[in-house]
């Protein structure tokens, strides 16, 4: 009897670079992503899929990388927070962020900001009621929500700064 | 009865407000959150090192149970695996954690893993260690553990009832403490009323803030020096390191407390300094790091929960005119299984005794119990929240029960702005604060004159219209005295908080501080101070992230809980860069040959003569001089180090321990919420439709921050007034254990929120400004109210719990006699 395979290679593209690796079959992406790769911005705050701190774009879709496993994604291109500004030059989401205080302790707002980008990549002019259905996947404990929708609004008018 | 005047021989500190017009006040934007935008903060999971393990604990199925036997055979087999902890070793290499109550209850053992017995569901038992998360997990499973099941104590009310199964072996029964308060002359206030209202119960429910980075840490263990360092996300290191150092016979320099970026608090990571014994010892004896980075799961199971209470056989002395005259009432709260920072909840409460009123006689009997659900910790609002619900439903159910309009009864019996600062009657000093004048605010936001229009139009709907008022006070700077109310012996009181700033050697302002910020931007308030007083900009100022003990910038009480970082923080960051801006005036003095540092003045990162302003020293200048050039200094000015240290200590004096008497705050900043609700009487499902929030905390040094903290309370307590509940089973089974049944408000649930201020400036402080962020309890009452009354057109039931889901409504929809029965008034 041969035994059940445990590992796979695979190939992906993150924010531009070319990472092949052997994966057990059982990682999550999220733990791809944070352990094999170091990419620590990608964060996990529940077990149950519902809090979308680990927000990824995988071939520009918005995703829960707690509920894809690495070798799922194999082949894809995948854009986490750390690809938003690469040369130092903050995204209007993660300016206009900063400016109306969409953040307090950061800890959701990796996975915020990947669900907003996900939004604004697909619909330029967003109402709150449609910016608010975007995030609702997006757990936050410190701000109420109130000034992260002000936030995504601004980006989209081009009002981030 | 007494009278309402602040006790003459009582000294009071009101210091001058020195800094000069320039940042405080105004929204600098956040230093902090360049990193975060970007993915470039560290928390606690971010922080790797070779060959670290990853711990998984095996966790308790039973919510009270003996262990007979443990076998870690096939785990320890398992490739990969480096090792376990379990609770006998523990017990060996440990002693139990210091208790804060007094004898029974303080002899109960409470070590970081579970020893002979197991005393809720989740609580840990093995410790497990491998190469990767995964492993770990597989390992815990392979743990063989056997448990004799015992009689689970989940009531609260009946916890301590004669022939109800034993926590704790020590202790003689399950109440962990019990006092009376006793303040006025409440049979002569019963007296004198006309009306007496009874309630015979009210119910605070048990959630928390579950803050979305769960807790965890990384461990080292130096062999050679004996000394851990513990990365972690642990908010109060001054209160972890009393617990540790003891339970692991160390001193406190062998505990290194280091932290970046935190995802969270709200009180929830106080009390972790159990899991990190167990990863201490794990470290040591596995001579490698280890890693715990707690799941969701576990984090809802079994780490901090609010206090949950019942209030019981409440009676409430009132005149015709509305005057209440105090009350008495029977309080029971349920700590959990542990007393982990308890049983202090049962003195911290007494910070705001009358609430926001002028009641001045209060008879108390407080005692908590403990039993087998998720041991309890500070959470947001941490006593007070749950006394001042208690506060608002009384005077909404007497004002119903009388006829009396909410908003007028409030109005006479608020404390007046012309009582300030107002002593209660068990001694705290209100500092500052209009509450009348926040309500009116608070009003206004939500158009209260529209409002029966906006009530025939729901109801032209189907709907029923509801609008409630919360009135809170979020006490802050506590004095540590308070805790001798619980136990005599203690020797605690005060508070303090430590800041260094530095000018070096290339002219670089540094900044330390002795807190554990998780959000409420230290980094950026801390500068603006420093920049004011150094006449520099917020960006010429380096304020180091995070927390290191390390770093000489660590006091008793170090940490960020408790309201206070404006006062105790600030106030350590303003010495210290006091004692900085003299020492340069005088290093700059002496170079630009001027008679005394009165000659001579900062600007622009200069020290300048004010008699000719192109005689200048630049800062970078003075920090060569002093660092690296001191030979030109004559002697006298040798001893200048540009590095200076300044802790703040808080004007706190002993209470009277017998009376349980005096202030345990230093200030006592306000919130006033107004709520409108739709109800839809077929199914009890509600919407808020308008919500205005209004905030007092004194000077605001940063307004964008403050309004930050105040709309994130308001979310966290509308959240626990409408959906979060942790709800245990008759068996003990936690039945909310993570966000899919726990469900916390996502960007659609939060109502419209409309915010506004008001600075009453504290006497108090070096500042004016008062400590903030917790005082969003006011949603719950104001959720409460809200529904209260719209429920008057459907049959007139009181709202008794704090916990009010669609269901619920639904239940006071379809037998408001029931929530009436618990309700009375006796006319004299």
């Amino acid at each position: 009897m041969t035994e059940p395979i445990r590992s796979q290679l695979i190939a992906v593209e993150v924010n531009g670079e070319r990472h092949e690796r052997d994966v057990e079959a059982r990682r999550l992406l999220v733990h791809f992503l944070r352990d094999d790769l170091d990419l620590t911005g990608t964060h996990v705050g529940c077990d149950t899929g519902n809090c979308g701190a680990c927000t990824v774009l995988v071939d520009g879709v918005a995703i829960k990388s707690c509920m894809m496993l690495a070798v799922q994604a194999d082949g894809s291109s995948i854009q986490t927070v750390e690809g938003l500004a690469p040369d130092g030059e903050l995204h209007p989401l993660q300016q206009a962020f900063t400016s109306f205080h969409a953040l307090q302790c950061g800890y959701c707002t990796p996975g915020m900001l990947m669900s907003a980008k996900h939004l604004l990549d697909h619909n330029p002019e967003p109402t709150e009621a449609e910016i608010r259905r975007a995030i609702q996947g997006n757990i936050c404990r410190c701000t109420g929500y109130v000034n992260i929708v002000e936030a995504i609004a601004a980006a989209a008018k081009g009002g981030g700064a | 009865m007494s009278e309402t005047t602040v006790t003459p021989d009582r000294p009071i500190t009101v210091e001058e407000t020195e800094t000069a017009p320039g940042f405080i006040g105004v929204n600098v934007p956040r230093k902090e959150d360049r990193r975060l935008v970007q993915g470039e903060g560290v928390f606690v999971d971010d922080v790797k090192r070779h060959g670290m393990a990853y711990v998984h604990f095996v966790r308790s199925p039973y919510a009270h149970a003996a262990i007979t036997r443990i076998d870690v055979s096939k785990a320890v087999a398992l490739e990969g695996v480096y090792g376990t902890l379990l609770g006998e070793e523990v017990a060996a290499e440990t002693d139990p954690f210091f208790q804060i109550a007094p004898p029974p209850a303080g002899e109960l053992k409470d070590y970081a893993l579970a020893v002979g017995k197991v005393r809720h569901v989740g609580e840990p038992v093995v410790a497990v260690a491998a190469a990767t998360r995964e492993l770990a997990r597989d390992a815990a499973d392979l743990v063989e553990v056997d448990y004799e099941p015992l009689e689970a104590v989940v009531d609260t009310e009946h916890a301590a009832d004669p022939g109800v199964a034993q926590l704790h072996d020590e202790a003689p029964s399950n109440t962990i403490w019990q006092g009376n308060f006793d303040y006025g002359d409440y049979d002569a206030a019963l007296a004198e009323a006309d009306k007496v209202v009874r309630i015979k119960r009210l119910h605070f429910h048990r959630f928390s803030s579950t803050p979305l980075e769960t807790s965890g840490a990384v461990v080292e263990y130096n062999r050679g020096t004996g000394q851990w360092t513990i990365h972690s996300n642990n908010q109060f290191p001054g209160f972890a390191i009393i617990m540790m150092g003891p339970a692991l016979k160390v001193g406190m320099d062998k505990l290194r407390f280091v932290s970046q970026d935190i995802g969270g608090g709200f009180g929830n990571k106080i009390c972790t300094h159990v899991q990190l014994v167990a990863l201490c010892l794990l470290a040591r004896k596995l001579k490698r790091a280890v890693n715990w980075t707690e799941w969701r799961t576990d984090q809802h199971t079994a780490n901090s929960h609010g206090n949950e209470r019942v209030f019981l056989d409440v009676e409430v002395p009132v005149r015709s005119d509305g005057t209440m005259l105090g009350f008495k009432a029977r309080m029971i709260d349920d700590c959990g299984a542990f007393t982990r920072y308890e049983p202090l909840g049962c003195i911290i409460w007494a910070q705001v005794t009358p609430g926001v009123y002028r009641w001045r006689n209060v008879r108390v009997d407080f005692s908590q119990v403990c039993t087998n659900k998720s041991p309890c910790g500070p959470n947001r609002g941490y006593s007070r929240m749950q006394h001042l619900w208690f506060t608002e439903r009384v005077i909404d159910i007497v004002a119903e029960q009388l006829g009396l309009d909410p908003v007028e009864i409030r109005k006479r019996n608020y404390i007046r702005a012309d009582e300030m600062p107002y002593e209660t009657p068990n001694g705290c000093v209100y500092d500052s604060g209009d509450y009348a004048r926040c309500l009116d605010d608070a009003l206004k936001l939500i158009d209260y004159g529209s409002i029966e229009t906006r009530r025939r139009d729901a109801e032209s709907r189907g709907k029923l219209l509801g609008v409630g008022i919360g009135s809170t006070l979020d006490s802050g700077t506590n004095n540590f005295g308070q805790s001798t109310i619980v136990n005599p012996e203690l020797q605690f009181s005060g508070n303090n908080e430590v800041a260094t700033v530095k000018l070096d050697i290339f002219g670089e302002i540094v900044v330390t501080l002795g807190t554990t910020p998780q959000g409420q931007s230290h980094e950026t308030t801390a500068a603006q101070v420093v920049a004011d007083l150094l006449q520099v900009e917020p960006d010429d100022v380096t304020v180091r992230a995070g927390h290191d003990s390390y770093w000489n910038s660590h006091a008793g009480f170090s940490g960020t809980y408790a309201s206070q970082f404006a006062v105790t923080g600030l106030g350590a960051v303003k010495g210290a860069t006091e004692m900085l801006r003299e020492e340069i005036l005088k290093i700059g003095a002496a170079v630009l040959g001027a008679e005394s540092t009165e000659e001579v003045e900062l600007g622009g990162g200069f020290v300048k003569r004010k008699d000719n302003p192109e005689a200048a020293l630049p800062f970078m200048a003075c920090g060569a001089i002093v660092n690296a050039n001191n030979a030109v200094l004559p002697l006298e000015l040798r001893d200048i180090t540009l590095n200076c240290r300044y802790v703040y200590v808080p004007p706190h004096q002993l209470p009277d321990t017998e009376r349980k008497y005096g202030n345990l705050t230093l200030t006592y900043a306000n919130q006033i919420h107004a709520c409108v609700v739709e109800v839809d009487p077929e199914t009890g499902v509600y919407d808020i439709v308008d919500y205005g929030a209004v905030d007092d905390c004194g000077i605001r040094i940063n307004p964008q921050i403050v309004e930050g903290q105040v709309q994130g309370a308001t979310a966290q307590s509308i959240g626990a007034a409408t959906h979060e509940t942790f709800v245990y089973d008759e068996d003990g089974n936690l039945l909310t254990p993570n966000f899919y049944d726990y469900h916390v408000p996502h960007a659609l649930d939060m109502p419209p929120m409309k915010t506004s201020s008001v600075e009453s400036a504290s006497p108090f402080t070096p500042l004016g400004a008062k400590g903030m962020g917790e005082g969003g309890g006011a949603g719950l009452s104001a959720v409460a109210a809200a529904l209260q009354n719209a429920l008057q057109g459907a049959g007139r039931p009181i709202v008794t719990s704090s916990s009010n889901p669609y269901h619920r409504v639904w239940e006071l929809l379809q037998n408001p006699d029931e929530s009436r029965s618990l309700v009375s008034v006796d006319e004299r």
